[in-house]
């Protein structure tokens, strides 16, 4: 009897606060009742950034369209660096909006803990919305730029004619999906790991600007030779920066071998990086 | 209403660390993790010390909640009391979720929203009205409910003209009123309350408090911590009184608050000396004695506004002179209330006593300290003994719905007449 009532007892609560959590016990459904504030918080980092502009996010584009003509200017010009069969413009485009995603969404989540401690520290809600709102409110922004991008490109195509596109274009939602994954798991083991110890945050800032140059934005990868090239292929990013240019350019590396380490590599640290979060938001409060 | 428990906290602790976390932590974890992986103890957990900060303790971590047990039953109004430190806002963070409990377990039923702050995630770039959605949400709330309270709240706060404006642009006074506007739409089962919500002008400590009174009249239950022991009497079916980490004692509010007056409030009342030697003096005079007799009804009570009170000194003159005492009654910032003075005696060498009766209703609530001036013919001070008593006046119980505090360096209830 005494036991039944008990077991009763168990069903009927619905807010365990516990010292510590399993390593797999997500809170799945508690995101659903929170993704409201998800849209909340993508709103306002959409508004926020262009409140009192006159060319609000148009602002956006002005940046992967300065750096492309930095790069079109220093590599390209004055270093004579091939990009291959593309024209260099469409290249540097590409690569550096891409880039722009992962680096930026990976700076902004891997600060979560430290920069939002003191909402943190008044109230509750699953931590894990925040860099989740990151990451969409990112993909807004990269959107209008790789809009930008395929003005640029239907020119190219159609009117310089110097690019043809292939089917494989159509795929390139999956790349740019496994990219998003990427940077958000990088980022939420970054944030978890940095609680505690600041160390690590003085290595990620320097440490994204150098891995841009492991990465296909300024050099393709079959000017590369050697063992150079594997470093490059290493990279998760390089396999799938190259698919990308793949679909849309007809150049560039297509290699299923690599992708496919790729796509494994991002979904292995994406469970690292929830397994971790999930760990330290519970008590990164005292720590932080 | 059935007597149904909505929240029950099993055996919580929490063990903070002291000092600054990156020296030595490094070192810490690595035993820890060594430790565990080991299958043993947490080497941690068993050493830390009490939570009490006058204290200088040797140890690095000490216990901001010791074994807390509680249940809260659904309806019920709780208020959480003890000094600065006791573990008050710790039970807070745990109970909303901010941290967690080192051991034990809380066990909630139903939704919890915690005010901590107003305005939590406020932007000031942003409108009123975007403001009103993002603090709603992150407060818990979906954006359909906050759309069926959004006039409520707009009018509650007053800013209808400035609602598509930035926040930034607002008076003070109207961005805390759109934030405890906000807060005070919620409607979640359970509601923590911190007293950081009751400052604010009596005006809008009023609104929060009968906000708070219109929530629980509905069934909700509701936590209150306060320093304020009349915000939590009126508020309050019952109350815990922490001190220390620990739960010194819980139930019935009064019970309770007359339990943490009584011991909570340090008083110097008494001061004696049983010979010369020690007594503190010069060779005019030794101080012997000095006393605060209150005339309260049962020792235990806590001396209130209410309280007649007499003060009595005795001391030795060693040479014979004309002498008066001037009298400070001072708070511990500094301001003095008011000074008194005997008049000027020729006194004879012995034992001579002095007594001022401090009448009803003239202090205000706070702490008060005694400092006393031997004056010798009626020019050169003598003697001075500072602090020689400190005393706290507290609040009486008060009816109606406002629990400011009552402004002025005084208190009297003087003849004042409406007609």
């Amino acid at each position: 009897m005494a036991d039944t009532i008990k077991g009763n007892d168990i069903e009927k609560w619905d807010i365990n606060i516990t010292s510590g959590r399993g390593y797999l016990d997500f809170q799945f459904g508690e995101l659903w009742h929170y993704r409201d504030l998800l849209m909340m918080f993508v709103k306002k980092d959409i508004i926020t950034v262009y409140k009192q502009t006159i060319l609000g996010p148009i602002w956006f584009v002005v940046q992967p369209l300065l750096t492309s003509l930095m790069f079109l200017i220093i590599f390209s010009r004055i270093a004579n660096i091939s990009t291959g069969a593309v024209p260099a413009v469409l290249f540097y485009l590409i690569g550096t909006t891409l880039w722009g995603y992962f680096s930026d969404t990976l700076n902004v989540t891997s600060k979560t803990f430290t920069e939002n401690a003191t909402v943190f520290g008044k109230v509750y809600f699953p931590r894990i919305i925040l860099p989740l709102s990151k990451v969409v409110s990112g993909l807004v922004k990269f959107l209008i730029q790789f809009s930008l991008f395929i003005v640029v490109w239907l020119y190219y195509i159609f009117i310089d004619k110097k690019v043809t596109p292939n089917w494989y274009v159509l795929l390139s939602p999956v790349w740019l999906a496994v990219v998003v994954l990427l940077s958000f798991s990088f980022g939420t083991i970054i944030t978890s790991l940095t609680t505690k110890y600041r160390d690590l945050i003085f290595l990620v800032g320097f440490g994204v600007q150098l891995a841009m140059y492991m990465t296909p934005v300024i050099i393709p990868l079959s000017e590369v030779h050697g063992k150079k090239k594997l470093f490059f292929l290493l990279n998760p990013l390089t396999s799938l920066f190259e698919a990308f240019k793949y679909g849309f350019f007809g150049q560039g590396v297509f290699d299923i071998k690599w992708i496919l380490y790729s796509i494994i590599f991002t979904l292995v640290t994406l469970v690292i990086g929830f397994v971790i979060f999930n760990k330290v938001e519970k008590r990164f409060i005292d720590t932080v | 209403m059935s007597k149904e428990v909505v929240i029950r906290a099993e055996n919580i602790s929490k063990l903070y660390r002291l000092g600054q976390v990156g020296t030595g932590t490094l070192s810490h974890d690595l035993k820890r993790w060594w430790a565990l992986a080991r299958g043993k103890e947490d080497p941690y957990l068993k050493i830390g010390a009490e939570n009490d900060r006058t204290k200088n303790v040797q140890s690095d971590f000490a216990w901001a909640l010791k074994d807390i047990n509680f249940e809260i039953n659904k309806g019920d109004t709780l208020g959480i009391i003890g000094k600065n430190g006791a573990g008050k806002s710790t039970l807070l963070k745990l109970l909303s979720r901010v941290t967690s409990p080192t051991t034990g377990q809380i066990k909630v039923k139903g939704r919890i929203a915690s005010l901590l702050e107003v305005g939590t995630g406020f932007h000031p770039e942003l409108t009123g009205r975007e403001n009103i959605f993002l603090n709603g949400a992150i407060l818990g709330m979906t954006r359909k409910e906050i759309l069926r309270k959004f006039d409520e709240i707009v009018d509650f706060a007053g800013v209808q003209m400035y609602i598509d404006t930035p926040v930034k642009r607002y008076s003070s006074g109207m961005y805390v009123r759109l934030a405890f506007g906000v807060a005070a739409h919620l409607e979640p089962e359970i509601l923590i309350v911190d007293e950081v919500l009751a400052v604010g002008d009596a005006e809008f400590q009023k609104k929060c408090l009968g906000k708070m009174s219109d929530v629980a009249s509905h069934g909700r239950t509701i936590i209150f911590v306060s320093h304020n022991m009349q915000a939590v009497q009126s508020l309050c079916k019952s109350a815990i009184y922490l001190k220390a980490g620990h739960i010194v004692d819980q139930g019935d509010t009064d019970k309770v608050i007359n339990n943490y007056l009584s011991r909570e409030v340090k008083n110097c009342i008494a001061a004696e000396w049983s010979n010369e030697d020690e007594a503190p003096g010069n060779e005019y005079l030794s101080i012997m004695s000095a006393r605060l007799n209150p005339k309260l009804q049962k020792d235990t009570d806590a001396i209130d506004v209410a309280t007649e009170m007499d003060l009595t000194f005795e001391f030795i003159l060693h040479k014979e002179c004309n002498l008066n005492i001037s009298l400070f009654l001072s708070t511990p910032a500094g301001l003095c209330i008011f000074n008194v003075s005997t008049l000027s005696l020729p006194l004879g060498t012995g034992r001579h006593s002095s007594t001022l009766t401090i009448p009803a209703r003239l202090l205000n609530d706070d702490i008060y300290t005694i400092t006393l001036y031997f004056v010798k013919d009626r020019g050169p001070v003598i003697f001075t003994i500072e602090d020689i008593l400190t005393f706290e006046v507290v609040d009486e119980p008060r009816t109606g719905s406002w629990f400011g505090k009552w402004i002025g360096a005084v208190r009297p209830t003087l003849p004042f007449t409406l007609t």
